[in-house]
């Protein structure tokens, strides 16, 4: 029948036509013109001047620091208006490069940031940093935030900022440590095992820790232990991506192989695989469990919660009077290379480090140690308080030198691809810690040829 | 139709411009259809062929990324936690859907099937990441679930269901069970009513009891109706996410992945779009190669 081939050949040539409109056939890609790193190092203003600016933020859901900080900034400077998105950090990680590069926010919540710099989606920041001076702060302070041309980080122009910076290590319930006669923080790792299997012996979860989902919060106490047995700057090598770094050494077994002790030793609790980060904290609150790794973006909250009964200290070393060493990162914020009010931004980030106002947010709300110069103001925190045990702590890794940024931060994909899935397979006795080891530095490896 | 009838009527000349007027009327559509559906099919396979992240500079690998799919374990893994799946989304909500089905038919008058659909079509409205965070509580180790089998004395069983690596996967698939048993009971339900009385009727005369009616009349007529709960739910397990997302996250390990979720992850925390891709245009030609060969057999034999 002429009518229906007529029909279908029209339907097919429409239909191709449509097609050859929308597909053109170029290689996806490189659409961004990616300015390219290494730029815009003169010297910058950073002004809000005294025009009505709107901000536009993309901060984490679930802190209260950022928010606070930004109020108070309005309070200061009426002429700047804030536009808040939110999202917890799990999505801003997956949104982050295609959020930068379509939409750019003025201040941006990130998450590990070579990669975006190899994108050309972040603002060299170094003109900033001339100007305003952050170049007389203490180097480990925005060390992690220097990115290299060659994408390695801890080196080259300054891509980000941080609104504090946050330290981890072990809380304590004073009342259950009590009860197994610990008066004081462990001195040696012997000295730590020796109250964990205590804690077991009186019937008390020595450790509640998250590990569920696709958050294996292991990685908090392996890293702790890798800190304990080998050196924290090889660490930090790795995650900064330095050639020829690896996870696979003699002293990272140890330590994994000391994580898989504690794992057969029954010190974690049983549903270690199934537990997230909120049913961690809510046990630990309830009293129900001795110890957690965790971080000191808690200190204000469990101030609150478990007044006086909480305990903090820094993962002990393994030979005493070791050095100490801590996974401890800035609360990172970075200004898009193509935002509108960059300026504007860099000015809150300085603000949010010198204003005597903003320090004391950072610590009362943020709970943890502000940036800024070493002799800059400090609020005064209560006696006692867990507070102020984690901004003594801070004090001690300074001295030591021991601040080491996240494994989980080596590459975007490293803490739900590798990390995650190995350390559960860990606590259910289908991984070893040789093969662990190996596993994911064959990802890492993957990830950063990428 | 009118433009048919027109189109006699006016004679040969006129036809081309009855065709056009036709096709006129369905532009909307095939626009729409051709932006949103055909366009981004078509990228997707495009982007398949590439190495690319999602921002930068893509390069052109050919066929690679499918080379890796069937060679990297993980992945591959995915897609064999997929299958599994098909026993639960598919196998159970059929099989129990066909009796419940057959159960309320012969209850159907009174007020009892009236709640029984209510219950069961319940879960057909909750959205999944609901139904995903309930079930997760119901399978924590505080959860009901755990309650239960401590209070009839079988609390050696209990478990973080969710969290361990033999029970993860089942424990996913209960949840997606109990998420499309209300609608292929429904679905058969409806089946039901349309099959003549007078069949069991005479059925009843020939001596046939309930299980002979629903093996020799029931199951029969419900050919085509089988054949689109089977189809749904197949699909559903093969493209499942939004369950797992929120139940498991793929963890512990990889024991819950599905491709879904790894086509997600690929794409976004590890920003290799083109394995993605690779990953998603795999997922549709594995589900047509199940779905086709279901849509053949259960076709109306008459």
């Amino acid at each position: 029948m002429a009518h229906g081939t007529t029909s279908r050949s029209l339907l097919t040539a429409i239909i191709l036509a449509a097609l050859v409109a929308t597909t053109a056939c170029s290689p996806p890609g490189g659409d961004t013109g990616s300015p390219e790193p290494g730029t815009s190092a003169a010297p910058a203003t950073a002004t809000c001047g005294t025009a009505p600016v709107t901000l536009k933020a993309y901060f984490e859901t679930g802190f209260p620091l950022p928010k606070s900080l930004a109020d108070e900034f309005t309070k200061q400077y009426p002429n700047v208006t804030w536009d808040i998105r939110e999202d917890q950090f799990a999505v801003i990680t997956q949104n982050a490069p295609r959020v930068l590069a379509d939409d750019p926010p003025d201040l941006m919540r990130l998450p590990q940031v070579s990669e975006l710099v190899k994108d050309g989606l972040l603002k060299n920041l170094d003109g900033y940093a001339q100007t305003l001076g952050w170049t007389g702060w203490p180097g480990s302070q925005l060390q992690q935030m220097r990115v290299g041309a060659d994408g390695e980080r801890g080196d080259g122009p300054l891509y980000a900022m941080g609104l504090n910076f946050s330290m981890t290590g072990v809380f304590y319930n004073k009342k259950l440590a009590a009860q197994i006669g610990m008066t004081e923080p462990p001195a040696t790792l012997a000295d730590f095992d020796t109250a964990l299997q205590k804690a077991k012996d009186a019937g008390i979860t020595p450790i509640n820790q998250f590990n569920g989902g696709a958050t294996g919060g292991l990685a908090f106490p392996l890293q702790n232990l890798m800190a304990a047995y080998g050196d924290a700057g090889a660490i930090n090598n790795w995650i900064f991506q330095r050639s020829g770094a690896t996870i696979d050494t003699p002293t990272n077994l140890q330590a994994t192989q000391h994580l898989q002790r504690w794992i057969t030793s029954g010190f974690f609790a049983p549903d270690v695989n199934s537990q997230d980060y909120a049913t961690m904290m809510s046990r630990f609150i309830e009293g129900k469990n001795l110890f957690i790794f965790n971080g000191d973006w808690e200190s204000g909250n469990l101030d609150k919660q478990m007044a006086g009964n909480v305990g903090f200290f820094l993962m002990p070393p393994a030979q005493a009077g070791g050095k100490r060493a801590a996974m401890s990162a800035p609360l990172t914020y970075g200004i898009g290379s193509k935002a509108k009010n960059a300026d504007c931004a860099a000015f809150f980030l300085n603000w949010v480090a010198t204003d005597q106002k903003a320090r004391d947010i950072a610590v009362t709300v943020g709970g943890s140690h502000p940036m800024g110069p070493a002799d800059a103001y400090m609020p005064a925190v209560q006696e006692g308080s867990v507070t102020a045990a984690t901004l003594a702590a801070g004090a001690v890794i300074g001295q030591d030198n021991g601040a080491m940024d996240f494994i989980a931060n080596a590459t975007g994909a490293i803490y739900a691809k590798s990390w995650t899935p190995q350390l559960q397979k860990l606590v259910a006795g289908q991984q070893n810690p040789e093969a662990l080891l190996d596993e994911v530095q064959k990802d890492y490896e993957d990830q950063v040829k990428n | 139709m009118s433009a048919q009838v027109e189109g006699r009527r006016a004679g040969r000349a006129r036809r081309p411009r009855a065709i056009w007027l036709g096709w006129l009327f369905a532009a909307p559509a095939i626009i729409m259809y051709a932006t949103f559906v055909i366009r981004p099919l078509l990228l997707t396979v495009q982007y398949s062929l590439y190495d690319w992240n999602g921002i930068g500079a893509s390069t052109w690998v050919g066929l690679d990324n499918y080379r890796r799919l069937l060679t990297d374990e993980d992945l591959f893994s995915s897609i064999v936690h997929a299958f599994e799946l098909i026993v639960f989304f598919s196998g159970i909500p059929v099989l129990l859907g066909l009796f419940v089905a057959a159960t309320i038919r012969d209850i159907a008058a009174s007020r009892l099937a009236v709640i029984a659909r209510t219950v069961l079509f319940l879960p057909q409205v909750i959205p999944l990441v609901a139904a995903g965070i309930m079930w997760s509580w119901l399978l924590s180790t505080t959860g009901t679930a755990n309650e239960l089998l401590s209070a009839v004395g079988l609390g050696d069983l209990t478990r973080a269901w969710l969290g361990d690596f033999d029970t993860a996967l089942p424990a996913v698939g209960v949840i997606g069970a109990w998420v499309l048993v209300g609608l292929c009971t429904l679905l058969l339900l409806a089946g039901m009513s349309k099959i003549d009385p007078a069949l069991y009727e005479a059925a009843r005369l020939d001596g046939a009891g309930p299980v002979r009616e629903f093996l020799s009349i029931t199951l029969p007529s419900l050919r085509q109706e089988i054949g689109v709960c089977v189809t749904v739910t197949v699909i559903a397990a093969l493209a499942s996410f939004d369950i797992v997302y929120i139940a498991t996250q793929g963890g512990p390990g990889n024991a819950t992945m599905v491709p879904g979720l790894e086509i997600y992850y690929l794409a976004f925390s590890e920003r290799e779009v083109g394995m993605a891709s690779a990953l998603a245009v795999t997922l549709v030609v594995l589900v047509l190669a199940c779905v086709l060969p279901i849509q053949r057999l259960t076709r109306d034999g008459s």
